[in-house]
């Protein structure tokens, strides 16, 4: 810190700093394309059914099963493409949702102002005090296990944060001139908040939403890992984990759903954050400082 | 380089990314103050924070800027912090800035006394407590519970410079001392500097785009322009006879300067 | 400003800002079960047969019995009155789970939560400073790379795949440390001061009772802390960028201050009031983790509690939950306002 000197050693270690913001994030998009291809495409081309039960139980991964079979004698693989193709639309389902949801709650609440924004806000405040998955879970119980009904008690816990940043974003740009000459036109406010301010919104929503999208797959898979979410035998990454809680030795049950898991919302953080990168300025300028020197 | 010198600066070039000062010589003599002028990007502050080696990291610095025998330019950690706040302070431009907004008064007068001078918590207090008074600030053993939030902008930067010379130094680098503050706060603060450079014997680099200010204070001054000092000279042949075009720029730009009237310049 | 202040209020700026606080957590109390009981009564799920079972759900004398008892036959807004009523002399009602009053339930498993989440907390936070701190300090550098890439795998990981595999691992296979439960079936339960076992047994001079229930809080606690500190070390890390690019961190440095002494007095002290924040709403997210931490390593804190009383549909301890959840909230709101008023002095003395 102390020395203004650029010896070569730390000139080589920025280079490299400058050349790894943008991979993380071509990483993150390569390995989500993957998962999504492979949720698309799973049922066409896995090995077995991955809801039978025709193999021999508790198989460890070998050439009949690569991944082995579970207590049931079902493919481990074949349950983990599968899986796929159930977690991760139903994750950017409830993302959307949120985002929608949430993102018109607070252009109301900011947009409205008064009652309407203070109570608006209240609710929204009622909903982030509690933890997300103890909120789930009462929804979830009380709605009855089924994977839909997780989704909804996750739209629930996840659309304040959007309604948050969304007012706050209204309410700095409710004052300003382009938006009051819209008024003063004559223009409805449904008209001035759709086409003068929304558009302005998007950005900062967008980032959001896409570092929530692993929040929402990992608490959908927790549900589900409780009880709450999918059923048996729906071949779910976070009910074949809870499965393999009774057979600890068959590890491989538990294992590899936990890194399928673990690899789709490290794609999506790894996009998310090159993207909060891209579009926050601060940031952006600390990055362009941390590889030109230049903050002075 | 002169021989009673404390602070030289020879051929000094600062690049970050490309070349901001090209070529810099500058010496501080005790006693007196020296302008460095010249409008917002021309190097001047880079200048400054080079001493301290206080530049950002990735800047490329080259020449010399010795103090008495250390020299500044790649000194390591060790040497540097021997002698920032000891042998070369620095004011900075806006107080409420540059002090801590969450540690008392206290702390950030005696911290680095107690590290310079190994000094003893009570005796580090009792110097505290004279130079607060010597700038003049109110109440000064009271002061030093307090916190920078509870003082006006000029008290505070009298606190600033209460700390910068809390060890004493050869040297005092202000960086644009008086811009963040009232107008009328100003003329106290620099009418103190001049008088700290004098009774202390201190060389003070005054860094300013305001030539009022330097016409004030300074006993030299050099002009900088674009990385390169294009003007020298004592204040009054300066401000009298100004030789570079730039220089009569700036003093033509200066509110109820003689040379505005003059239809030529 | 602080004319306005005093001239609105007569009493004591402190006495309004906390009668305020007062006003407004009652309120969002009343949310709280409101919201908890609209939720498990609107909704089609049958509480008699969840807390019964199939069986003798079945049987129609069993069932009135137990509708009865709970006073499940009243209507909708009765029970809530009822229940409102009741918890204004501190009675939460029973649970239909454990058949005991929720509030002797609750009292158990409150405390072996906030031992988890407060030991889990402060390791976090510890971790963090340090992690944060340095990414700051190697902005763009290999090693902040690593740890940008290391902080976002702690946020991808899931919480419950994470407490299993270090079940297996560390208890089932290496058998390092305890994998279940506060303490060792063979030892006795300290008696309770503040409920928190390892302070308990501290205060009564058991170190083999303490070093016991330490072991048992190992794993559950860096399970648990992995995600907090993902999430802290990213925050640490933008703060203190944005400190260091201030006057008075420069300023600091300009007066030779050694490094540590720049870090811990006016870095970190600098950046303290934006990571406080975080911390509090991070501790939110670690009472969600509880819930499948505390399922995985058979932990009987709220988590568990909370886990059992959703699935059975049991009102009381639903309500119980939401009501301890909504305490626990203001709390944390009223400790983050605290340590703010501690560590700024413009918030303390205006």
């Amino acid at each position: 810190m102390t020395s203004s000197i650029l010896t070569p050693a730390r000139a080589r270690r920025r280079r490299i700093g400058a050349q790894w913001r943008a991979p993380l994030g071509i990483v993150g998009a390569v390995v989500a394309l993957a998962w999504i291809l492979v949720a698309c495409t799973a049922p066409l081309w896995v090995p077995y059914d991955p809801v039978a039960q025709g193999l021999p139980r508790l198989q460890p991964p070998g050439p009949e099963a690569i991944l082995g079979t579970d207590s049931v004698g079902r493919d481990v693989f074949s349950r983990l493409m599968a899986g796929a193709g159930v977690t991760i639309p139903l994750a950017l389902l409830l993302v959307g949702c949120s985002v929608v949801l949430g993102t018109l709650v607070g252009a109301i609440a900011g947009y409205a102002g008064r009652w309407v924004d203070e109570t608006l806000m209240r609710i929204t405040d009622l909903v982030m005090a509690f933890p997300t998955v103890i909120l789930a879970m009462v929804i979830a119980a009380s709605l009855g296990p089924s994977l839909f009904n997780a989704v909804i008690a996750a739209i629930v816990v996840s659309w304040p944060q959007y309604a948050r940043v969304s007012r706050s974003i209204v309410l700095s740009l409710r004052g300003q001139n382009y938006v009051i000459a819209s008024r003063l036109l004559g223009y409805s406010p449904a008209r001035s908040l759709w086409t003068d301010i929304l558009p302005n919104v998007a950005g900062p929503i967008l980032v959001l939403a896409s570092l929530d999208i692993g929040t929402a797959i990992l608490l959908l898979s927790g549900l589900s890992f409780l009880g709450l979410g999918a059923q048996p035998p729906t071949a779910e990454w976070g009910s074949m984990i809870s499965g393999a809680m009774e057979n600890f030795d068959a590890w491989w049950i538990g294992v590899f759903p936990g890194l399928a898991i673990l690899t789709v919302v490290m794609a999506f953080n790894f996009i998310g954050d090159t993207l909060r990168d891209a579009f926050d300025p601060l940031a952006r300028a600390q990055s362009i400082a941390a590889n030109t020197g230049e903050t002075a | 380089m002169s021989r009673d010198a404390v602070l030289s600066i020879s051929e000094l070039h600062i690049s970050i990314g490309r070349p901001l000062v090209t070529g810099i010589s500058l010496d501080l003599y005790p006693g007196r103050v020296t302008g460095l002028a010249g409008e917002s990007g021309s190097g001047k502050t880079l200048t400054s924070m080079a001493v301290l080696g206080l530049l950002p990291r990735g800047a490329r610095v080259t020449g010399s800027i010795r103090c008495g025998d250390t020299e500044l330019v790649g000194a390591d950690r060790r040497t540097l912090s021997a002698v920032r706040g000891r042998r070369v302070a620095m004011v900075f431009q806006d107080p409420s800035a540059s002090l801590h907004p969450q540690l008392s008064v206290g702390v950030q007068l005696t911290d680095h006394v107690r590290r310079h001078l190994g000094l003893s918590r009570r005796a580090a207090r009792q110097r505290a407590v004279e130079l607060l008074e010597r700038v003049q600030v109110p109440e000064p053993e009271a002061a030093l519970a307090r916190y920078p939030h509870q003082f006006s902008g000029g008290q505070r930067q009298r606190i600033a410079i209460a700390i910068a010379l809390a060890c004493d130094p050869e040297v005092l680098l202000a960086d644009e001392p008086t811009t963040a503050l009232d107008v009328t706060v100003q003329a106290g603060i620099l009418q103190l500097l001049h008088q700290l450079a004098e009774e202390r014997q201190l060389a003070v680099l005054l860094v300013t785009h305001d030539l009022g200010v330097m016409s004030a204070i300074a006993d030299e001054v050099a002009v900088m322009r674009a990385g390169v000092i294009v003007e020298r000279a004592p204040r009054a042949a300066l401000f009298s006879a100004p030789q570079h075009p730039y220089t009569r720029q700036l003093l033509a730009a200066l509110p109820g300067s003689r040379l505005e009237e003059e239809p030529d310049v | 400003m602080q004319k306005t202040a005093a001239t609105r209020s007569p009493a004591s700026p402190l006495a309004g800002f906390l009668l305020r606080r007062l006003g407004t957590s009652v309120l969002l109390l009343i949310g709280v079960t409101l919201v908890t009981f609209l939720l498990t009564n609107l909704v089609p799920g049958d509480p008699v047969t969840a807390a019964l079972g199939e069986g003798p759900a079945s049987d129609p004398a069993t069932r009135e019995a137990f509708i009865q008892a709970h006073g499940l036959d009243k209507p909708a807004p009765v029970q809530y009155v009822m229940y409102l009523g009741a918890l204004l002399t501190g009675d939460l009602g029973r649970s239909l789970t454990t058949g005991q009053p929720v509030v002797a339930d609750l009292a158990k498993a409150i405390p072996a939560t906030i031992e988890l989440a407060v030991a889990a907390i402060v390791l976090s936070l510890a971790v963090s400073l340090v992690l944060g701190t340095l990414a700051a300090y190697r902005r763009g550098m290999v090693t902040d790379q690593v740890l940008r890439v290391l902080t976002l795998i702690g946020l991808s990981v899931p919480t419950f795949w994470l407490a299993l595999v270090a079940f297996y691992v560390f208890f089932l296979q290496l058998g390092v440390v305890p994998g279940s439960g506060r303490i060792s079936p063979s030892i006795t339960p300290p008696p309770t001061v503040t409920g928190l076992y390892t302070v308990d047994y501290l205060l009564n001079g058991d170190s083999v009772g303490f070093l016991d229930a330490l072991a048992h809080l190992t794993l559950p606690v860096l399970v648990l802390s992995l995600f907090t500190i993902g999430l802290l070390t990213r925050f640490v890390r933008t703060s203190v960028l944005e400190v260091l690019d201030t006057d008075y961190v420069r300023a600091a440095r300009a007066k030779g201050l050694g490094g540590w002494r720049v870090v811990s007095a006016y870095v970190l002290r600098g950046a303290s009031l934006p990571i406080l924040t975080v911390v509090g709403v991070a501790f939110g997210a670690l009472l969600s983790g509880t819930v499948l931490v505390e399922s995985v390593f058979s932990w009987p804190g709220l988590g568990s509690y909370s886990y059992n009383a959703a699935r059975n549909l049991d009102l009381p301890g639903i309500m119980g939950v939401g009501l301890v959840v909504g305490v626990i909230y203001l709390v944390i709101n009223l400790v983050v306002d605290l340590f703010y008023a501690i560590l700024d002095p413009r918030v303390r003395l205006s």
